[in-house]
């Protein structure tokens, strides 16, 4: 690392600073320093550990061991709130807001304009707003319901609410994931202001074209790990990737040639309506050969997830018909459709993927205690021999099955979620975003198996916001913008280029009009 | 349930792991010493009649207290059970004494046999009230069981218009007869009523450990929407529990009544509370997720034998109930601070290792 131009420009620094979840090391002795008036950027693939790096700044997380030094004293963060009254404030990546309350409301939530005992000045609060979303050119009006508003603007409401602190620190998580290419550029120009007025902000993102442009200093993660800190006008985007991959290339498994089958899946006209009004899916129809990975691209709030729920059965509101091996599926609930032939791999596996209190073969089996049981019966043996089988196979790293499912890392999690559907014998697996939050070794794993899995002929969709990762394991690329099916690419004449501009169809300003 | 994450513990967190191994004993050191300590201050508290007396208290609230385990590891509750004991009372009563009588001038009376039968599916159609209000119409289910606490309860003072039932010997003619064996009887020297609790604790712990339905009762309440997402049918699992927990109330309201020869409607108010109090006691997790059968019979024979302890130390009653509050909040106290010194020496070892 280059000598920083002033030590005492330096607001705050990181000393040695570790964060572990049950089972999951998601920061391991980390030094970061902060400075005045500059744009440090965070990078690293998902998972790495830049969001809980940064919520440990913000007072959401408190550090397992080691010290946050602000202003050159040692400071510990009870809360949010703690960190707010030091002037540290953070756009999360999931939206913090309250849907049923206003843009102004939700501004001034908890710092509430007040006159005296006459309660809330909800005029003074609007005008406030307003102010704030004027200098983001959101088109966004202050007394607006946030939950009528799109993603999009959501977000530019979230950039204003973390403005209106006057923090000196301000940190960004992906800000930019569900904005337009002109509402970047204004979030740059308000950037800009920020750093000439002193505050030291933290930028993350994806996207390493916006990270050389904006930022000052970079920071690398990878694995919980700082593996490189740099002066960006030193570095170039090699630079960065081979900080944030280790070696040059992702260890995707190869892509073996395999005989694609006849049509294992199709999907006509799945549609969801929003409960806000509008569609979440909005009448997708694709189709899927058995042995074939059908990749399923789009942005933050595009509709990938609700698509997967709507094939598994799990909206009671969605309508469309699907069709395995030529046969139409009326069961409408999930339990009957897994017994069907489908099978979902969740995109929130702590939420939907595991149950944290029982142990790994617990889980494992789960879905398809039934098999193992005569009658009411679970016979034991069979049930330990398909379990050992299951790890085996996912190359599971589980020193007992009998431990708790979290006592394992967050890639081993995955591969019990995987193990749990593959246990059903499905037929059409569904998998969404099935990289996420896991380490490169268990990544790997996972590519390998899905590899695996459709050479046996099986028919996979998965989804994800990864363009390499779609670029390289899938047969099709099908893209989705806003709920629509917007595109489908065969491998061959897919490029970056065309998936990016199919996947921004939709997303820009003219959302405002939907109500 | 659940094996002990720390079992691989290292040199370092020697004591740790001691104090660890001595929290998860809680409940039999908390047995263990109710037992010493009585045996100690009480007189005749060793006796066999005693221990047989205490036993008939202890096994009533042992019943309800299994049903309400398996209600509160899918993360809900269940408040009707004492209700279900007084209405089953109620209706074997006035099945024993007056049959049922039809309009047009006929009374139908069943055997002893047809009896039980009613009064146990009586509570499991409660049960299954309770159910399907919190499964199809979305009900929290302290609510629904507080409804049916209610209704339940009317029911039963309906029936007699608050009176009692009294002596229930049964007429030799309509085979009603013999009616005290359920409360009364002794098979090799033990009491019908703990026969019947072992036969169903062990039906119980089978379920829990080796059926799918089992398995899935602690899937629903570890994580309902993991459960959903699996294809577990989220909705039939919870309307068993609260069928098995109606059944088990519906049995305690048979055996009560046997032992008096009489039913009373206000029997069984505040039981649920006491069946809580086991199972909490016995380690079940009120979040859902945790517990065992047998950790919450130990937990109904810790308060059964506090209680009856202190009755025969000559403790007012007064005192009693203050006692076994702060035992039940001590036992869940100490509950959380295992999970927490768990959850430090899991992650401290962790971050060492990495």
């Amino acid at each position: 690392m280059s000598r920083p131009p002033s030590s005492d420009n330096i607001i705050l620094r990181l000393d040695d600073v570790s964060k572990v979840y049950s089972g999951i090391v998601a920061v391991k002795r980390a030094n970061l320093e902060l400075r005045r008036g500059a744009v440090t950027v965070l990078v690293g693939e998902n998972g790495a550990g830049k969001s809980t790096l940064m919520k440990i700044i913000a007072g959401v997380e408190r550090p397992t061991i080691g010290t946050i030094i602000l202003d050159g004293e040692p400071v510990s963060f009870d809360s949010p709130a703690a960190a707010q009254a030091h002037g540290i404030g953070m756009i999360f990546q999931e939206l913090n807001l309250f849907a049923n309350m206003s843009v102004a409301e939700n501004i001034f939530a908890t710092r509430e304009i007040t006159r005296g005992l006459r309660g809330i000045d909800h005029e003074a609060q609007v005008e406030k707003a307003n102010a704030f979303l004027k200098r983001l050119d959101a088109g966004i009006d202050a007394k607006t319901m946030v939950e009528d508003l799109p993603i999009g603007q959501q977000q530019l409401v979230e950039i204003a609410k973390a403005m209106s602190l006057n923090a000196r620190i301000l940190i960004m998580d992906e800000p930019t994931s569900a904005l337009s290419a002109a509402e970047v550029e204004i979030l740059f120009k308000v950037i800009a202001e920020l750093k000439a007025q002193g505050v030291a902000i933290v930028y993350i993102s994806h996207r390493l074209e916006e990270l050389m442009r904006i930022g000052d200093y970079i920071t690398v993660l990878r694995d919980g790990q700082i593996t490189g800190q740099a002066v960006v006008r030193d570095i170039d985007t090699g630079w960065i990737v081979r900080s944030m991959i280790g070696s040059d290339a992702k260890d995707f498994a190869k892509s073996v040639n395999h005989a694609v089958g006849q049509e294992m899946f199709r999907a006509e006209d799945i549609t969801l309506p929003r409960p806000t009004g509008g569609l979440a899916v909005d009448r997708v129809s694709l189709s899927v050969k058995a042995g074939e990975i059908l990749g399923i691209y789009g942005l933050m709030g595009a509709g990938r997830s609700e698509f997967f729920e709507c094939v598994i059965g799990r909206h009671v509101h969605s309508t469309g018909r699907i069709f395995i091996d030529g046969e139409e599926v009326r069961a409408r609930n999930v339990t009957r459709r897994i017994r069907k032939g489908l099978a979902l791999i969740p995109e929130d596996r702590q939420r939907e993927g595991l149950v944290q209190v029982l142990s790994i073969a617990s889980n494992l089996s789960l879905a398809s205690l039934n098999r193992f049981a005569r009658f009411f019966h679970i016979n034991a043996a069979a049930e330990k021999a398909a379990i050992r089988d299951a790890i085996k196979d996912l190359s599971i790293k589980a020193p007992n099955p009998d431990f708790e499912v979290t006592s394992m890392s967050g890639g081993n999690q995955q591969k019990v979620v995987i193990g749990k559907a593959l246990m059903t014998k499905p037929k059409v697996l569904l998998m969404d975003e099935p990289s996420r939050g896991i380490d490169v070794g268990a990544k790997a794993d996972v590519f390998r198996t899905m590899r695996r899995l459709a050479a046996n002929g099986l028919a996979i969709l998965f989804s994800t916001s990864d363009l390499e990762e779609v670029m390289a394991l899938s047969d099709r690329i099908a893209v989705l913008s806003n709920g629509q099916l917007v595109a489908v690419f065969n491998r061959s004449e897919a490029t970056e280029d065309a998936i990016i501009a199919a996947s921004a169809k939709g997303h820009g300003h003219q959302g405002k009009l939907a109500s | 349930m659940t094996a002990a994450t720390s079992s691989t513990s290292s040199p370092t967190s020697a004591n740790g792991s001691v104090l660890l191994t001595l929290m998860k004993l809680r409940t039999f050191i908390a047995l263990f010493a109710v037992i010493i300590f009585f045996a100690i201050f009480a007189p005749n508290f060793t006796s066999t009649a005693n221990m047989i007396l205490m036993s008939k208290h202890v096994a009533l609230n042992a019943f309800l207290a299994m049903g309400m385990t398996f209600v509160i590891i899918t993360g809900g509750i269940d408040l009707s059970v004492g209700s279900i004991v007084g209405l089953c009372g109620m209706v074997a009563g006035g099945l024993i004494l007056y049959g049922i009588e039809l309009p047009i001038g006929y009374t139908i009376y069943f055997n002893l046999f047809e009896i039980v039968l009613i009064t146990l599916s009586i509570g499991l159609l409660i049960g299954l009230i309770n159910g399907l209000l919190i499964t199809k119409l979305n009900v929290a289910p302290f609510i629904a069981t507080l409804g049916t606490l209610y209704i339940a309860r009317g029911l039963a003072l309906l029936s007699s218009d608050g009176q009692t039932f009294p002596n229930l010997v049964g007429r030799p003619e309509y085979a009603t007869t013999g009616f005290d064996s359920f409360g009364a009887g002794r098979i090799v020297g033990l009491p019908v009523s703990i026969w019947i609790l072992i036969a169903l604790a062990l039906l119980a712990a089978y379920v829990a450990r080796s059926t799918p339905i089992g398995r899935h009762i602690f899937a629903v309440g570890g994580n309902e929407r993991a459960a959903r997402m699996s294809g577990i049918r989220v909705d039939i699992v919870k309307i068993f529990v609260y069928m098995f927990s109606g059944l088990c109330a519906a049995i305690v309201g048979v055996i009560i009544s046997s032992e008096l020869m009489a039913a009373h409607p206000a029997t069984g108010e505040s039981f649920e509370l006491n069946a809580i109090a086991a199972a909490v006691l016995g380690g079940t997790s009120m979040s859902g997720g945790r517990g065992t059968i047998g950790g919450t019979i130990i937990g109904a024979f810790v308060i059964g034998i506090l209680s009856d302890g202190l009755v025969m130390m000559g403790v007012s009653s007064f005192w009693q109930m203050v006692i076994k509050g702060l035992v039940i909040i001590i036992a869940v106290v100490v509950d959380q601070a295992q999970r927490r010194l768990q959850q430090r020496v899991t992650l401290m070892q962790m971050a060492k290792a990495g």
